[in-house]
């Protein structure tokens, strides 16, 4: 028997250098999902982290895993299609506000209902970091910064914990890229979570929304125990104002597998054509 | 006698026509003959008029042929709408049941024979009888083939109905019979020749899937289409039967993406769509090209643009199959050259996906998808999904490595020891993200080198013939040229048949061998903007005098056609 030694955070990093701009919250988030990894003590080779397109798209190649960085907005397809391929493995996912909840909208409503068990983190900066600074589904309709919407939207943003909730998500936290312990125990939980378990990490972009520096302010944990009943988690983010950290839900309903039984032979599927 | 009889069933919703035309199919197959039916239907979702077109032979065939010898109009309907499908000639005969009114214009201006039928009348004798019975009756006794061998069909057919259904169905067919001994003669089958060969009745949609099941395929997400669906229906029982799994997605950007999804974690995977999905697909195919994932994606054809003619045929989907990708994105295209060909194209092309590391998209069309033929049981062509993997934990692990064969070993998770990260953007041989020209020049180079590398045998095309004419085409246009040659063959005119089944890559050295000595060349295909003929332009050098017969769908080309064209050059 050979004892392995368990392994570290290091062990879960590659050694390619981020992108990333200096303080910006997703090396938080990278320290986060690497703490979990260590914590959750999967083989390296089990775990599957797929992501889209975006400043924060760029985090499976940072880590040590098997990854797939595909293109803007299909990150949770991509997912969907290896965790039901191969069940047997640890399927992450992460992105932007604008990959998961723009281009990607689509998917995540579906990912949610399909409740396919996965964990999905959308590292959300209420921007476009990668594209140099423009409005998201979650940026206020006010926010004028942006060159393409001088005047601000005048759209109202998405609350992503709610469009979660509402389409059927099995497990739905909230965590800030300043506390990156926290986050990690809620992928953590995420993963043991069965189901479709989706966490908005609040993550600041400090080059294209410097205010956000001030997040830190305005989290606050949230209860200890998280609803289990879609009213009661639906009548607490009703008064919901965004920086609530923590579980938010926590449901029970089974995840999407379909079931694999060999019960015929080509042989037997192939007489139907014999006249 | 002929070796072929053509017949159209049609009628309004509720009539019977296709139920007719199955019936007659199968006892043709029955009978030891091969055949083919199409399906021409309106836009109604349910019930509507339909037209079912049959065709008898002793010899296996894969085209319509000129004009139907019988036409049995169950009532008129909206004839009015199939009128063009429907080519009479002075010979051909009408059953018309009196019942149903005067022959229409559109129908009576082919100029063909009629005779009354009352259908209708004979089928209300018969507690319970339908007139379609009575109809088959008289078209199997008029064209020759055994009302024996109808009768054997729907005993199979009607087994669980009870005894009541089936006596009644028999009398109809026996009135019908008896009625069509006073009725004027079409020509006859020949008596056939073939024993008890054991015969497949498979639509070209099932053949797909077959062939896709055969070469290997255990994931298939998709989105359903017209005229792609029943390539889906056929595979979900089948692979949740044989250990895969299919999954409706939500829209085709997703299905190619799980598929994509599914291929990376190690499955042979595959979608199916029609034109508009495989707009959706194209940013991801190029992925799949980018990132070296193997996939098929198999589409279906119909008319375009836009949503177009959801029904029917066209084959104007080549140019986004072939050019629809943005960037250098090499690939494979396949289009296999009838309903039988659809199990070894998309079979081969799970094998060529896989081997290659490449996306591959089969363009298959509504013509040869849904019509059913009666064929030889398809042989095992050995073709299975085999990808080169590598060891475990070996040693500097290189996803993206420059190989001579350009493929280098795709590690699958699970693995130990060689983890990556798949990517579309450019990338080093590692897999890490590089914008340097060193980098994309190389991995320009592997990805093309390692298509045009391969041996892909004699697969590239259907080659068949000889003569200083040839006629290049491709798809299911290919069963009217080869008709149109073996007729001109007959009249002591020489072509030669290319059908190219390997679309992409292009192989204009194996073109080069095919064209010598040729000195005139016809192209023939089915879209309005002549596309296959540029795409040959482009890549293919074409000798002497070139000539196109090129037109959209609706309408199928027709084997006179093509005959008349090489009789004028002669
Ligand atoms: C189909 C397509 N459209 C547009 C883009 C350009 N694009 C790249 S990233 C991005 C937005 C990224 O925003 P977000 O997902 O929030 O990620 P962030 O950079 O903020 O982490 C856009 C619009 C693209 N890559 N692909
Ligand atoms: S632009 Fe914003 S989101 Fe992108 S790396 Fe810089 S700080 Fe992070
Ligand atoms: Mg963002």
């Amino acid at each position: 028997m050979t004892i392995q030694s368990p392994l570290t955070v290091q062990d879960f990093k590659s050694d390619v250098k981020p992108i990333w701009c200096p303080g910006c919250g997703d090396h938080a988030v990278l320290l986060a999902v690497t703490k979990a990894l260590v914590e959750l003590n999967t083989p390296r080779e089990q775990i599957a982290f797929i992501s889209g397109i975006g400043c924060s798209s760029r985090i499976p190649a940072y880590t040590n895993v098997y990854g797939f960085h595909g293109v803007h907005g299909r990150a949770l397809a991509i997912a969907a299609g290896v965790k039901l391929a191969r069940p047997d493995l640890t399927v992450l996912v992460a992105g932007g506000d604008g990959d998961g909840l723009s281009i990607g909208g689509n998917h995540f409503m579906h990912a949610c209902r399909r409740n396919v068990d996965m964990t999905y983190v959308i590292m959300d900066n209420e921007v476009y970091g990668m594209t140099k600074g423009q409005a998201s589904p979650t940026t206020a309709p006010d926010w004028c910064n942006s060159k393409l919407t001088p005047h601000g939207t005048g759209v109202s943003p998405v609350e992503p914990v709610r469009l979660a909730l509402a389409a059927g998500a099995n497990f739905i936290a909230r965590g800030f890229a300043g506390n990156p312990n926290d986050v990690a125990r809620l992928i953590v939980e995420g993963v043991h979570h069965p189901g479709f378990s989706f966490i908005q990490v609040l993550s600041p972009c400090v080059t294209y929304r410097p205010e956000q520096r001030e997040w830190k302010q305005s989290v606050h944990a949230g209860q200890d125990q998280p609803p289990q009943l879609v009213a009661e988690a639906m009548h607490r983010l009703a008064s919901d104002d965004g920086f609530t950290t923590g579980v938010l839900f926590a449901g029970n309903r089974p995840a999407f597998m379909p079931e694999r039984k060999v019960t015929a032979s080509f042989a037997d599927i192939e007489k139907k054509f014999a006249s | 006698m002929s070796y072929s009889i053509s017949v159209a069933l049609t009628g309004s919703g509720g009539a019977g026509a296709m139920t007719a035309g199955q019936i007659l199919l199968d006892s043709a197959a029955q009978a030891g003959f091969y055949g083919l039916m199409t399906r021409s239907m309106g836009p109604q979702i349910r019930g509507g008029e339909a037209a079912a077109l049959v065709r008898i032979s002793s010899v296996p065939i894969s085209s319509l042929d000129d004009h139907y010898d019988l036409l049995v109009p169950f009532d008129w309907g909206n004839i009015n709408r199939f009128s063009a499908e429907l080519p009479l000639s002075s010979s051909s005969l009408i059953l018309a049941d009196p019942e149903q009114g005067d022959v229409p214009p559109s129908i009576a201006g082919y100029g063909a024979r009629v005779a009354a039928l009352p259908l209708k009348a004979l089928a209300g004798a018969i507690p319970g009888g339908r007139a379609n019975m009575v109809g088959l009756g008289a078209v199997a006794t008029l064209i020759g083939l055994p009302i024996a061998s109808v009768i054997a069909v729907l005993t199979k057919q009607l087994a669980r109905k009870g005894e009541e259904v089936l006596a009644a169905s028999t009398a109809c067919l026996e009135a019908g019979a008896q009625a069509a001994a006073g009725l004027p003669s079409v020509t006859k089958l020949p008596s056939q020749p073939h024993g008890e060969a054991l015969r497949w009745n498979i639509s070209g949609n099932e053949a797909a899937g077959l062939g896709a099941l055969r070469g290997g395929i255990k994931f298939v997400a998709a989105y359903p289409i017209t005229p792609a669906t029943e390539v889906l229906e056929w595979l979900a029982p089948a692979l949740e039967k044989t250990g895969g799994a299919l999954v409706q997605a939500e829209d085709e950007l997703a299905s190619i993406n799980m598929v994509i999804g599914g291929s990376f974690a190690g499955l042979p995977s595959l979608t199916a769509t029609s034109g508009p999905g495989l707009s959706l697909m194209t940013e991801s195919i190029g992925l799949a090209v980018a990132s070296e994932t193997p996939l098929v994606v198999i589409d279906v054809m119909r008319g375009g643009p836009s949503t177009g003619i959801p029904t029917k045929s066209e084959q104007s989907d080549l140019n986004i199959a072939v050019y629809g990708l943005h960037g250098d994105a090499p690939h494979v295209v396949v289009a296999p050259n009838s309903a039988t060909d659809c199990l070894f194209a998309t079979q081969w092309s799970v094998h060529l996906a896989e081997a290659l590391q490449t996306p591959a998209i089969v363009l298959s069309d509504q013509a040869m998808g849904q019509s059913r033929v009666v064929i030889d049981k398809p042989a095992e062509n050995g073709f299975v999904a085999q990808r080169l993997v590598p060891e475990a934990d070996a040693p500097g692990y290189q996803r993206y490595a420059l190989t001579n064969s350009g493929v280098s070993p795709m590690a699958i998770p699970g693995m130990a020891g060689n983890n990556y990260v798949a990517d579309g953007l450019e990338h080093n041989e590692r897999g890490t993200p590089s914008s340097q020209a060193s980098d994309h020049l190389a991995q320009l180079d592997k990805r093309a080198g390692k298509l045009d590398a391969f041996d892909y045998g004699e697969h590239w095309a259907d080659i068949e013939g000889d003569g200083e004419i040839a006629v290049i085409t491709w798809g299911s246009v290919t069963g009217p040229v080869r008709e149109a040659i073996g007729r001109a063959r007959a009249k002591g005119i020489k072509a030669k048949m290319i059908s190219l089944r390997l679309i992409l890559p292009t192989r204009p050295a194996q073109m080069q061998e095919a064209l010598k000595g040729v000195k005139k060349v016809l192209v023939v295909e089915q879209s309005h903007s002549q596309q296959f003929h540029k795409f040959l332009r482009g890549h293919y050098d074409l000798p002497g005098d070139v000539l196109v017969v090129s037109r959209p769908g609706p309408l199928p080309i027709r084997p006179a056609e093509i005959e008349t064209r090489l009789a004028a050059w002669k």
